[in-house]
């Protein structure tokens, strides 16, 4: 029965390698892949439910009994990102349909992504850090030919960039592995976390554990994001949306796994680093966001803005400020993708990435107009929208905790994601059309369809927090105790 | 032996520095893989070196821990890989933007 929690990476997997075959068949590989989508979001859903009552699953491979082999495992907090990481993507390849251009479906877009979405959920349900480590591969090994796919001048300098860094900070992860495998002994995450209670977590093994945060704050962009605001503007809007909404958060998450289930003895040394590091990303992505007229900068630069405030969650290492991590999360990974979509919309309708050369869209295209600006008031936190419960808990979360600097900073940016956003908003939007009549392109059903349907989710998941309050919460519970974690794989 | 290897190993990484911080990408390309080289070994002195081959003959005492063996297997693979992908994409950099120095790159964003 446990052997559906592999389902979420098979699926995509196997897929992918069958649409290698079928490159002719364009028709086939579009609605394939969205089918393969929606299949996808039902398992992961039904898996996800199945934990609520049964309780952590796992899936011991070749049954080899934890620690000697390779396991998955899905707690609520992991299969929660698998399932938004399935409808984000389905979404998201429903856009590209009308948008990614006829060429670029031959060079098998539709295969990579295929082969991203099973190496992002792979990274969310293994059990095992090399197999984290592996997964990460499979993930940005398809990254790297999303990125440079159509092989325009700007995107091969921007891709070399990308490679470079991921390839020495993949190299980084490799060696805290080796050392955190010399020191343990193992790679089973929640034999690690037993052993390291055991021995105490010795100045050694923070300095290992500093090692992996350097790695994942690569990933993640926190602090260091500088190859960040240049790799996720230039590829296609559908590809960018799915980098944004995906790729930093899988980092987010191995930070989330490794700091509050195996490196969480030393709040005083490792936490105060990461907050420290949010405090500077907060810092940093604001002053990007109101820099650049580039509305593709604008959003990269907010991605990094959401990085710093999620992680002040895990700083303040609480139940409270873990649940509104989570809910940001979530939050910020469908409205993320909508803000992408929505930008890139602009752009396709406008030829020009400047905001300052737009004006008056909102005449001939209200609805978008209108998404737009719900998609701003949810980024911010305005109640009924999503982004509010997240606010609010991560908030109260660093009151209880006493750390009133990054709080005061976190409200700040998100004054500055408004100004950002809303700068957008009104040069764009409002004033006098420069679309002559002719120039009016009919935005088609298909384009809109998926920006709509996530600004429905983004709206739903604001008023009725209530639908998901329950799994929410026991994945802080379990983040928040460890011991219910390590029991769930070691007790045979 | 442990010591003879991980003085290799970082002076692998002292050459992989030198030719990460270059000016041709392709100079950069090698850095990454004397990286990883360089990884492997470290991968494999703390697996240990006392002891024997593994398992063959059920036989009683010391094996060599296999673990890391199959680690660095695995990585080498990859490695082999994202090598491979980087090496093309540069020379397809290298056809459309007429160099192979970043510094010159830098100035060709929007054309």
């Amino acid at each position: 029965m446990n052997n559906m929690i592999v389902l979420p990476m098979a699926i995509p997997l196997l897929f992918g390698i069958l649409l290698v075959f079928l490159q002719p068949y364009i028709r086939f590989q579009r609605w394939g892949t969205v089918f393969m989508l929606v299949i996808n979001s039902a398992v992961s859903i039904y898996i996800l439910l199945t934990i609520q009552t049964k309780g952590i699953l796992r899936l011991d491979f070749g049954e080899w009994l934890p620690p000697f082999g390779i396991l998955f495992v899905a707690d609520s907090f992991s299969m929660l990102l698998v399932v938004t990481t399935s409808i984000v993507s389905t979404f998201a390849v429903l856009y590209a349909f009308a948008t990614i251009g006829h060429e670029r479906e031959q060079l098998y877009f539709y295969t990579f992504v295929s082969f991203l979405i099973a190496g992002v959920n792979g990274s969310f349900l293994t059990g095992d850090i090399f197999n984290l480590f592996v997964m990460f591969e499979v993930m940005l090994l398809a990254s790297y030919a999303l990125i440079t796919l159509g092989g325009k001048k700007f995107q091969l300098k921007e891709s070399i960039v990308y490679i470079a860094i991921n390839v020495v900070s993949s190299s980084l992860f490799l060696i805290a592995i080796a050392f955190l495998y010399g020191t343990i002994g193992t790679l089973n995450m929640a034999h690690i976390s037993e052993r390291i209670t055991e021995v105490g977590q010795t100045p050694l093994l923070t300095v290992i554990s500093l090692l992996f945060l350097l790695v994942f704050s690569i990933k993640s962009g926190l602090m260091l994001y500088q190859w960040l605001p240049g790799s996720y503007s230039v590829p296609p809007t559908a590809i960018a949306a799915l980098f944004g909404a995906l790729l930093t958060k899988v980092g987010i998450y191995a930070l989330f796994r490794f700091f509050t289930l195996m490196f969480y003895h030393q709040p005083g040394i490792t936490h105060k680093v990461i907050g420290f590091m949010a405090l500077i990303t907060l810092i940093g992505g604001s002053i990007g966001a109101m820099a650049y007229i580039n509305i593709r900068k604008i959003i990269s630069y907010n991605v990094i803005i959401s990085v710093g405030f999620i992680l002040i969650g895990l700083v303040v290492a609480s139940t409270v400020g873990y649940e509104g991590a989570i809910y940001y999360l979530i939050h910020d990974m469908f409205a993320k993708a909508l803000l992408i979509l929505l930008g890139g919309t602009m752009i396709y309708l406008t030829k020009t990435e400047l905001y300052d050369e737009m004006s008056g869209l909102i005449r001939n295209y209200p609805l978008l107009g209108w998404m737009f600006f719900l998609t701003v008031l949810a980024l911010v936190g305005i109640p009924p929208l999503s982004g509010f419960i997240g606010k609010l808990l991560i908030a109260q979360g660093a009151v209880q905790a006493g750390e009133y600097v990054l709080l005061i900073v976190g409200f700040l940016s998100s004054l500055i994601v408004l100004y950002s956003l809303m700068r957008i908003f009104m040069n764009c939007f409002w004033g006098e059309t420069i679309l002559s009549e002719d120039d009016v392109k009919p935005l088609r059903k298909i384009v809109l369809l998926p920006c709509l349907a996530l600004t429905i989710i983004v709206i739903a998941l604001g008023i009725y927090p209530e639908s998901i309050a329950p799994i929410v919460q026991d994945a802080a519970k379990t983040l928040a105790n460890p011991d219910l974690y390590i029991k769930a794989i070691l007790n045979n | 032996m442990e010591t003879v290897m991980i003085i290799t190993s970082g002076f692998l990484v002292t050459i992989a520095v030198y030719l990460l911080l270059s000016r041709k990408i392709i100079q950069v390309i090698v850095g990454t893989a004397v990286l990883t080289h360089a990884v492997h070994l470290l991968l494999m002195t703390m697996g240990g070196f006392g002891g024997d081959v593994p398992i063959i003959n059920g036989e009683k005492g010391e094996f060599v821990d296999a673990i890391p063996q199959a680690l660095i297997l695995t990585s080498i693979v990859i490695s082999f890989a994202v090598t491979a992908f980087f090496l093309v994409l540069t020379y397809n950099a290298y056809q459309q933007l007429h160099t192979d120095d970043l510094d010159q790159m830098r100035g060709m964003y929007y054309e």
